[in-house]
């Protein structure tokens, strides 16, 4: 399988304080890997890393996407390229409603298809307000992936696509998510893949992931089957990370 | 029959007494350099108008083909040129100079400076003493023009001093639109705009009024507005300011006197070049269960300097509800804001009036975000302007919500 996304000796920092160090990754097209760390242990960081964000100054290392070297690209240029961020806590975009946003994001795409999209995720009512202005963490995660649905990446990076969602709505976020992923009737997109933030795994019970990862004060310590890794967490809590690394 | 020469005489006394009368806010004019009179002939439709005054009343918001309108007003200077009212609408509906009105119809006097005071100031002393007419529009009893009526008020020329003088009355039951740009045809030119707007509305009527202003960077504005709101009477005012002006200041007062009145005001406004801007609404809560709400919008750029005032003024002794939102950002080292908001309860012990007021840079965050999704940066900052600017104003011509596009478009660029 040829790789989408290689991470060298990435070393990263956000003002005075390092928050990533060492890291080295990589990724095959259409594979899914999760990311499980404590609270603070760098997860957002390394995907806000990787989408380009210029709070997150690269002290050392590269990052390649489809064999180019996007380090110093900004933001629009990876998005650009191929590359999506579902974010955890969005900001709110005044006067912006989603629709027009929508519309923007599309550039000529089908606004049947779109809509058919937005009332599959329960957002028909949404379309007129305000951008993730008053909306619930579930209404939230599904806007985004609205909008991912619409931007089309071949690559997916999401933010703990299961926090503040209430069940019903998990399995609706899964399914979209699948369906950002090609992975619709289990026929697999073999361009699309994505690293997705998680710290219950509920979202592994919709969306086969490939492997898993663990990330310790910014350091990425072991990497494996991500139930198995999962199951080792719940279990025994990162204590035993954080000694095995 | 005409108004009584007793009231007028009284009125007169008074704006004498009052034509050196400093104004509270805003810089002094020295009302002597606009002494040139212009006497214009009438013409025969919109559509003839000289190519440069038809551009400034287009980017005014005025439709020179006059199909979806049900009603026109045009003066050039300090002559009415056209008027015309839509023929379905006689009977329903009149439009016509302040000046005819006046020699016509002996009531007036309960209209005529009742609202705005004569001896406010010099500028008010100076539309009384050199009034150059104004628009004069009423709609009837329960009547609902489907169609906005439109004035342009132009000035066209240098060294002049537009003094006019505008009544809306909108009767018990009514509902009316009116669409009112306020422009230059010569971009040089240097004068001065004195408009008194009086609007009356009824019982149960509803006016919805749309100001664009379109000044230029040597020319002084001066307009003196009040709304007097009768019992369940509506009353929504928007305006747009988004070119160079050498200085404007307005309050306009929304006062609601009768239970249950409403009024908003929407304001956006976009400082350039060295513009001063000295703007703000009132309202005045007299009425039970009146409500109100004064929403602005300021960017000041360039050397622009921008006074974003707000009155919430409860009188009532039994409940009312007012909000003012007003929110500015700075996009230059050498602009200004200064967001003063102002909450007064006389006595008003169930009155409930908030404010929320805040400068502030374009967020990076929402940029950023924006840029996540593959809009490129100049792009976001345009989006996001435009939605800070986007009051959602009912009525908008949509040339008017064009414009403000393109010129955020071209000023977000410099930005950047």
């Amino acid at each position: 399988m040829q790789e989408m996304l290689r991470v060298e000796d990435l070393s990263v920092s956000v003002g005075n304080r390092q928050v990533l160090k060492g890291v080295n990754f990589s990724m095959n097209y259409g594979e899914v890997h999760t990311l499980l760390g404590p609270n603070g242990a760098g997860k957002t960081s390394f995907i806000m890393t990787l989408m380009g964000f210029p709070k997150y100054k690269v002290d050392r290392g590269k990052i390649y996407f489809k064999g180019e070297d996007i380090t110093q690209k900004d933001l629009y240029e990876r998005a650009k390229l191929g590359m999506g961020i579902s974010f955890q806590r969005p900001p709110t975009v005044r006067g912006v409603t989603l629709r027009k946003f929508i519309e923007i994001i599309s550039d000529g795409a089908d606004k049947d298809e779109i809509m058919n999209a937005a009332e599959r995720l329960n957002l028909s009512e949404h379309l007129d307000r305000n951008l993730n202005e008053g909306f619930s963490g579930g209404e939230m995660k599904r806007s985004e992936l609205l909008q991912l649905m619409v931007q089309r990446p071949d690559m997916v990076l999401i933010d703990e696509p299961e926090s503040g969602v209430d069940l019903e709505n998990i399995a609706l976020v899964g399914e979209a998510v699948n369906t950002l992923l090609g992975r619709e009737d289990k026929v697999k997109d073999p361009k699309r893949g994505a690293m997705i933030i998680t710290h219950t795994g509920y979202i592994l019970d919709y969306v086969n992931a490939d492997k898993g990862y663990i990330i310790i004060d910014g350091v990425l310590v072991c990497g494996g089957n991500p139930r198995d890794i999962l199951s080792e967490i719940k279990k025994h809590g990162y204590r035993r990370c954080a000694v095995c690394r | 029959m005409s108004i009584s020469k007793t009231y007028l005489s009284d009125i007169r006394e008074r704006a004498e007494r009052a034509k050196e009368k400093r104004a509270g806010l805003g810089p002094d004019i020295d009302l002597s350099r606009y002494s040139q009179h212009i006497e214009r002939g009438r013409i025969e439709n919109l559509e003839s108008l000289s190519r440069q005054a038809k551009e400034a009343a287009v980017m005014a918001g005025i439709d020179v083909t006059e199909e979806v309108r049900s009603g026109s007003y045009l003066q050039v200077d300090h002559s009415v040129v056209y008027e015309r009212l839509n023929r379905i609408y006689e009977g329903k509906l009149e439009i016509m100079s302040t000046t005819d009105a006046l020699t016509k119809y002996d009531w007036l006097e309960d209209y005529y400076w009742r609202a705005v005071p004569v001896d406010q100031d010099k500028y008010t002393a100076q539309a009384e003493l050199n009034m150059t007419h104004g628009y004069f529009i009423r709609v009837f009893p329960y009547q609902k023009p489907e169609y906005p009526v439109q004035a342009c008020l132009l000035v066209a020329e240098s060294y002049v001093s537009q003094n006019v003088h505008n009544i809306i009355i909108v009767e018990e039951g009514a509902e009316l639109q009116v669409i009112t740009g306020c422009t230059l045809a010569k971009r040089d030119a240097e004068g001065i705009h004195l408009g008194i707007s009086e609007f009356f509305i009824k019982k149960g009527g509803k006016l919805f009024f749309t100001m664009i202003h379109n000044w230029a960077e040597n020319f002084h504005v001066r307009p003196r507005t009040w709304a007097i709101i009768e019992e369940d009477g509506v009353f929504i005012s928007n305006y747009v300011l988004l070119k160079p002006v050498k200085s404007i200041q307005a309050f306009p007062v929304a006062y609601l006197k009768g239970d249950r009145a409403s009024a908003k005001f929407n304001t956006v406004v976009y400082g350039l070049k060295d513009s001063y801007i000295d703007l703000g609404s009132r309202i005045i809560l007299e009425g039970e269960n009146t409500r109100g709400e004064s929403v602005a919008r300021t960017i000041a750029a360039d050397e622009s300097v921008i006074y974003a005032r707000g009155d919430l003024i409860a009188k009532t002794k039994g409940y009312c509800l007012a909000h003012l939102d007003c929110r500015g950002i700075v996009f230059s080292q050498n602009a200004k804001i200064y967001a003063i908001p102002q909450l007064i309860s006389e006595g008003a012990l169930k009155a409930e009036l908030s404010h929320e007021a805040s400068i502030g840079p374009i967020a990076e965050e929402q940029v950023e975000y924006l840029m996540s999704r593959g809009i490129p940066k100049d792009d976001a900052v345009s989006v996001i302007t435009s939605g800070f600017l986007s009051l959602d104003i009912p009525y908008l011509p949509e040339v008017i919500d064009r414009n403000i596009k393109e010129v955020i478009k071209a000023t977000s660029r410099e930005v950047m």
